[in-house]
């Protein structure tokens, strides 16, 4: 089949050099996920710093998108946190803001979904997990340990809970991980596939009458694309807060 | 260390399916690993840095101060709210003082009024009582003073007839009398 090619869902997910560079034996070139990676964090700092420059009492377009970003991430991080929760106000503003850039930012045509790499998502989740063990530990020493022993339990049934705690301790930022990743990994292959079938039908001869309806659900398809770009980002978000919320309030 | 093992599992599930033309499943080569966190603890601490150190205090700060300037704001205006209705109660005391003011001015002229226009009409109706007891008294006198007339009338009258009846004059005192007869009637 000559669109054997064409449609190669995974092609879009590829890595390529832009520039070679090696470090310790690394291979630690800037690739074409460095440049989108770059350009998220510019699109960032440009509406953030950018926008906010002239600090206007009434705020034009960019200032009033920086205005609603930093009330909106700030709603839900005191929401789920409460008030103490604004000490990681920059690392959560910075990741709602980095995941959503790259998810929005890959659904342009021909660039790269930062998040759509596990590596990436899965550093993310790391980060997010590190900094509530930290926190917990520093804030509350080893009664963080308490959120792994409900109090009031008795004492059979104690090993049990402590190991089902556990492990849905660590399953979290595995979740967070996978979550990301399957979320854009899966949008993007099924637009690319969409996509392509609609080109593949139009080379097909009397078939080609049939080439509307991939494309139809090709473009319904990237609608619903950009409500998981901007949900992912905000679920991403929210869990994050839920976990801190354990460093900060340990205990059930 | 978990990812890694984690992401290896699904590689080595997934990755025979997926990567059926020989190429690797891209997510899941290992060798683009090392690169994709380097530039992602670059770029990613380079908008930390910017977010926690430039953008987050600038718009707080903005934001602190437009709510700052919306309460004042707000205060001012409540402020002047109370400053006009007390102003608007003072207006209204002053009206009510004003009306009762002019309430009782009327009615004290209205009192003075009408007591001058009493005196007036007592003294008409006096005036025009003593001028009624006058009129009366001299339709009297007149009257009187007819009624002597009438006497003298009838005694001529009663001396003339007897004349012309009798051919001589009649005493006064028979006229008196039958005069007064007459009358007595």
């Amino acid at each position: 089949m000559a669109a054997g090619n064409a449609i190669d869902p995974m092609h879009q997910f590829e890595i390529s050099k832009i520039a070679e560079f090696k470090l310790f034996g690394f291979d630690l070139s800037f690739t074409n996920s460095s440049l989108w990676m770059v350009i998220a964090v510019s699109v960032v700092s440009f509406i953030t710093i950018f926008g906010t420059s002239s600090r206007a009492m009434v705020p034009g377009r960019l200032q009033s998108l920086a205005e609603m970003s930093y009330e909106f991430v700030a709603n839900i991080l005191t929401g789920v946190t409460g008030k103490e929760g604004m000490r990681f106000f920059p690392l959560v503003f910075s990741l709602f803001m980095f995941v959503l850039a790259a998810n929005m930012l890959g659904l342009l045509p021909g660039s790269f979904t930062v998040t759509s790499h596990i590596i990436v998502t899965a550093a993310f989740a790391v980060l997010v997990i590190l900094t509530v063990i930290v926190a917990g530990v520093i804030n509350h020493g080893t009664h963080f340990l308490h959120l792994f022993v409900p109090s009031g339990l008795p004492a059979l049934l104690l090993p049990f809970i402590v190991m089902i705690e556990v492990i849905s301790f660590i399953s979290r930022p595995i979740s967070l991980a996978l979550r990301l990743f399957g979320n854009m990994l899966a949008g993007h292959v099924a637009l690319k596939l969409f996509g392509a079938f609609t080109v593949g039908l139009l080379g097909a001869g009397a078939a080609s009458v049939f080439a509307p309806f991939p494309l139809i659900t090709a473009v319904a398809l990237t609608a619903l694309e950009f409500l998981v770009a901007f949900l992912q980002a905000y679920v991403f978000t929210i869990l994050t807060c839920v976990y801190l919320n354990d460093a900060l309030h340990p205990g059930h | 260390m978990r990812f890694l093992v984690t992401s290896a599992i699904l590689a080595a599930t997934s990755a025979p399916v997926l990567a059926a033309e020989g190429t690797m499943f891209p997510p899941f080569d290992t060798s683009t690993f090392a690169g994709q966190l380097f530039w992602l603890a670059i770029t990613f601490g380079t908008l930390y840095l910017l977010m926690s150190r430039v953008a987050l205090p600038r718009i707080g700060s903005i934001l602190e101060e437009r709510q700052e300037k919306i309460e004042r704001a707000l205060g001012a205006a409540s402020d002047a709210q109370k400053a006009a209705e007390t102003s608007a109660s003072e207006l209204e005391t002053s009206l009510a003082k004003a009306k009762a003011n002019a309430q009782a001015i009327a009615q004290e002229a209205r009192t003075k009024s009408g007591k001058e226009i009493d005196a007036k009409r007592k003294t008409v109706e006096s005036d025009l009582a003593a001028k009624m007891i006058a009129a009366e008294s001299a339709i009297a006198e007149t009257k009187a003073k007819a009624m002597a007339n009438v006497e003298d009338i009838a005694r001529e009258a009663v001396e003339a007839m007897v004349e012309t009846l009798t051919g001589k004059k009649p005493t006064a005192a028979a006229i008196t009398k039958a005069v007064g007869a007459a009358r007595g009637e």
